[in-house]
């Protein structure tokens, strides 16, 4: 316990380093993505610490989570509704009623030419009627105001309840997904997850309608206040200065505590959920599954539904994530979710910290997301060092500087790698 | 109607663009099936091994360009391609000997070497985005067209003209040789059957006093072989851009999956399957039908069945309809 708390006091300070270097506002920007982090590599963590499941789509989940903020928060628009709402959301039920009764027809009759065929035409039918349907719909919310807003908009709802909504949508995802690959090799979940993920990105890149696509979505409302009014404020200037600060850097600072806290209190709440379920006997299956699943199911435990259960619970982690990261953010911008930082930067994370163990995942989250942010700069000064002999303006020390950005991959890649040979069971091990 | 002038349209924008595009995935396809047949694990690196040879490659063609050698008509790149691969060779073995030896000694599981190939795959990654920058480039000289759309039009008469670019036919002729050479060297020779020894049976290969580790290398080598062409040739027909190279990953599982992993000749039929859906399913088949229907029943509407935008999810799709009917793959494959 005593190199645990070690560990986690030298991380604290990395922090409070940052503060007095750097700055307060930074350390805290950091310092609330760091606590996003964990709450992923929570959710990572169930699925491959506790079950051995091997997800590379978690980019699918969190974005999920996005939408979910746009979906809860934002004012509906009732021009858009009146234009098309209703008959788009029938020309899905369509398109999901033709693939139910694809499934159907194909369990309740008997193998053959025929069975074939009529799978395939139930197939087609369902495709033309949900396109004839589906299209001018589209059409028509998208040509009401596309400069501003060319989609249905959302329920109004307050943004906090778009965290467990985004955790229900993942959730959604995940239980298709595992339907279909779990119970194969282990490898092909991951194939199937990472395709997944692109297309849940291709989707939101593209159905304008649902949340404007890549003309993003801004101005999402905030569950905290925003530091302008905060400035207004008489009685917040007032307190800023017995503080000694000037109004503008004590209100960001003020709010990146708001949401700072909010967060915390999720994370809080998660890591005493896991740990309650790490310990207890449902816990205790899922490693003994993990372990070894013939001898598992030979003592009578249904494998793959457990595995189906916690994939869905672990996604369900991510997805919340998703719509804190959206809210944080203040904007849905599908254009910006890269597998590198969202799903294998978590795995860098959960491998690092120690898979298997909650307070591992959640160091490493915090450890590995300000080694992210934090190696541009550090990248940077050492190219400086580096291409100080060369001419100023020259093409070469122009490009080594330029590339700095990308140093992070490299060495994110490259701790994963050392922490995989040297140190595979992480920070802090299972115990 | 007028069937002529639709098969020129379909041949045109479906066919041959469909058939380069299959025998890029086909070469990719055999990579990742090769390295899973012996190595036996998913090489998340393949993408970027790809991306990687694709810019050693395209360096070696700069450098040609600036002393001014070429190959007439042909594209340089053809002329780099063996720089490429023997870098690529050189930097595969490297890994393998830094990396997934260390794993293989232990016996580790397959998802471990998945999780070390995700490793490589973030290094290769950020290697040539600082190299050469995560921006689209173009390699592209020598003739552009064999067959030129104007020509064509003029030459036959006919409304809808055919262009079949160069690098179209370089990568189908390429792919021929590849394939060719490959099936040979694994039928044929001593090594490939030795290859093919372990990878049916690695204990009684052993036991035959096959040598595992060079049986690891050669197969890194050829790896390497068909990822950079895979690579360079991809980036001939379209451009190259390495995030592109990323996403190509899951239309080469698709590829090998559906062929059923570990089975070369099901990785090729698998990449030629995935690449004419993508392009059958997002083509706007508004010209050919207008075309091939008696004028009375011409469409209004593109007659496009997916936006291109969702080409990821056919092979998708394709891959979990292969997976929950046949999950070993349409030629049976093998599992770990």
């Amino acid at each position: 316990m005593n190199r645990n708390a070690l560990l986690f006091g030298g991380v604290a300070l990395l922090y409070i380093l940052t503060g007095f270097m750097q700055s307060w506002n930074t350390a805290l920007a950091i310092f609330n993505m760091g606590l996003i982090s964990a709450v992923m590599a929570l959710g990572v963590n169930i699925q491959w610490g506790y079950a051995g499941l091997f997800n590379v789509g978690i980019m699918g989940f969190v974005a999920l989570g996005g939408l979910a903020t746009v979906l809860v928060a934002m004012p509906p628009i009732p021009e858009a509704w009146a234009a098309g709402g209703l008959r788009i959301y029938a020309a899905l039920l369509l398109g999901a009623g033709t693939i139910g009764a694809a499934i159907v027809t194909y369990r309740r009759m008997s193998a053959g030419k025929i069975r074939a065929l009529a799978v395939l035409a139930i197939f087609v039918v369902g495709y033309i009627l949900y396109r004839g349907m589906f299209d001018p719909a589209r059409d028509a919310i998208e040509a009401v105001n596309p400069a501003l807003t060319g989609y249905l908009g959302g329920a109004g709802l307050p943004i906090l309840l778009a965290w467990p909504a985004g955790g229900l949508l993942a959730a959604g995802a995940a239980w298709l997904i595992g339907k279909t690959a779990l119970g194969l090799r282990s490898d092909y979940l991951a194939i199937a997850t990472l395709g997944i993920a692109e297309i849940i990105i291709a989707v939101m890149k593209n159905e304008d309608w649902l949340g404007r696509g890549v003309k993003n979505v801004v101005g999402l409302p905030r569950p905290v206040p925003y530091e302008v009014d905060l400035q207004e404020s008489a009685s917040f200037v007032e307190n800023a200065a017995w503080l000694g600060l000037d109004p503008a850097t004590a209100s960001t600072i003020w709010v990146k505590l708001l949401y700072g806290c909010l967060f915390a209190i999720v994370l809080l709440l998660l890591i005493w959920l896991t740990q309650m379920a790490l310990n207890s006997p449902w816990g205790r299956m899922m490693r003994a599954i993990r372990d070894n699943e013939t001898a598992a199911e030979a003592m009578g435990k249904d494998v793959t539904r457990r595995h189906l259960q916690i994939f869905i619970i672990g996604s369900a982690i991510c997805g919340m994530a998703g719509a804190m990261i959206t809210t944080l953010d203040g904007q849905l911008t599908p254009g910006t979710y890269q597998p590198l930082r969202f799903t294998f930067l978590i795995w860098v994370m959960v491998i690092v910290g120690g898979s298997g163990n909650n307070w591992g995942s959640v160091l490493g989250g915090f450890l590995i997301w300000w080694l992210w942010i934090q190696v541009e700069p550090i990248g940077g000064a050492i190219m400086n060092v580096i291409t100080l002999p060369l001419p100023d303006g020259s093409g070469l020390k122009n490009h080594l500087l330029d590339s700095v950005q990308h140093i992070r991959l490299l060495t994110m890649g490259v701790v994963l790698l050392l922490v995989l040979r040297f140190s595979p069971r992480g920070l802090i091990p299972e115990k | 109607m007028d069937l002529l002038n639709a098969f020129v349209a379909l041949l045109n924008f479906v066919i041959i663009p469909a058939t380069a595009y299959g025998s890029q995935l086909a070469l990719g396809a055999l990579g990742v099936t090769l390295i899973y047949g012996i190595l036996r694990f998913s090489n998340f690196a393949h993408g970027d091994t790809m991306a990687f040879g694709a810019m050693i490659t395209i360096l070696v063609t700069w450098m040609f360009q600036a002393i001014g050698i070429s190959l007439g008509p042909l594209p340089t790149a053809l002329l780099a391609l063996p720089f490429g691969i023997a870098a690529t060779a050189g930097m595969m073995l490297l890994t393998d000997r830094w990396v997934y030896r260390f794993y293989r000694a232990q016996k580790a599981k397959p998802i471990i070497l998945v999780m070390a190939s995700l490793g490589v795959m973030f290094v290769l990654n950020g290697i040539v985005r600082v190299i050469i920058g995560p921006g689209e480039q173009q390699f592209n000289d020598g003739a552009r067209f064999i067959i030129n759309a104007r020509d064509f039009k003029e030459m036959t008469g006919l409304s809808e003209g055919l262009a079949f670019r160069s690098s179209q036919g370089i990568t189908i002729v390429v792919t021929v040789i590849a394939v060719a050479a490959l099936f040979w060297f694994l039928n044929r020779t001593r090594t490939g059957k030795s290859m093919r020894a372990y990878s049916d049976n690695e204990d009684l290969a052993l036991l035959s006093g096959i040598n595992p580790e060079k049986v690891v290398r050669v197969t890194w080598i050829l790896a390497a072989i068909l990822a950079t062409t895979a690579g360079v040739l991809y980036g001939l027909d379209k451009a190259f851009k390495p995030f592109t190279y990323f996403q190509l990953l899951l239309p080469i599982f698709a590829s090998a999956i559906v062929g059923g992993l570990g089975n070369p000749l099901g990785a090729i039929a698998g990449g030629y399957i995935i690449a004419f859906s993508e392009v059958t399913l997002t083509y706007a088949w508004k010209k050919v039908l207008t075309h091939a229907l008696p004028e009375s029943m011409a469409p209004d509407g593109l007659v496009q069945l997916l936006s291109t935008d969702y080409k990821y999810a056919v092979s998708f799709t394709i891959l979990v309809i292969v997976l929950i009917f046949k999950p070993y793959g349409l030629f049976r494959g093998k599992a770990v």
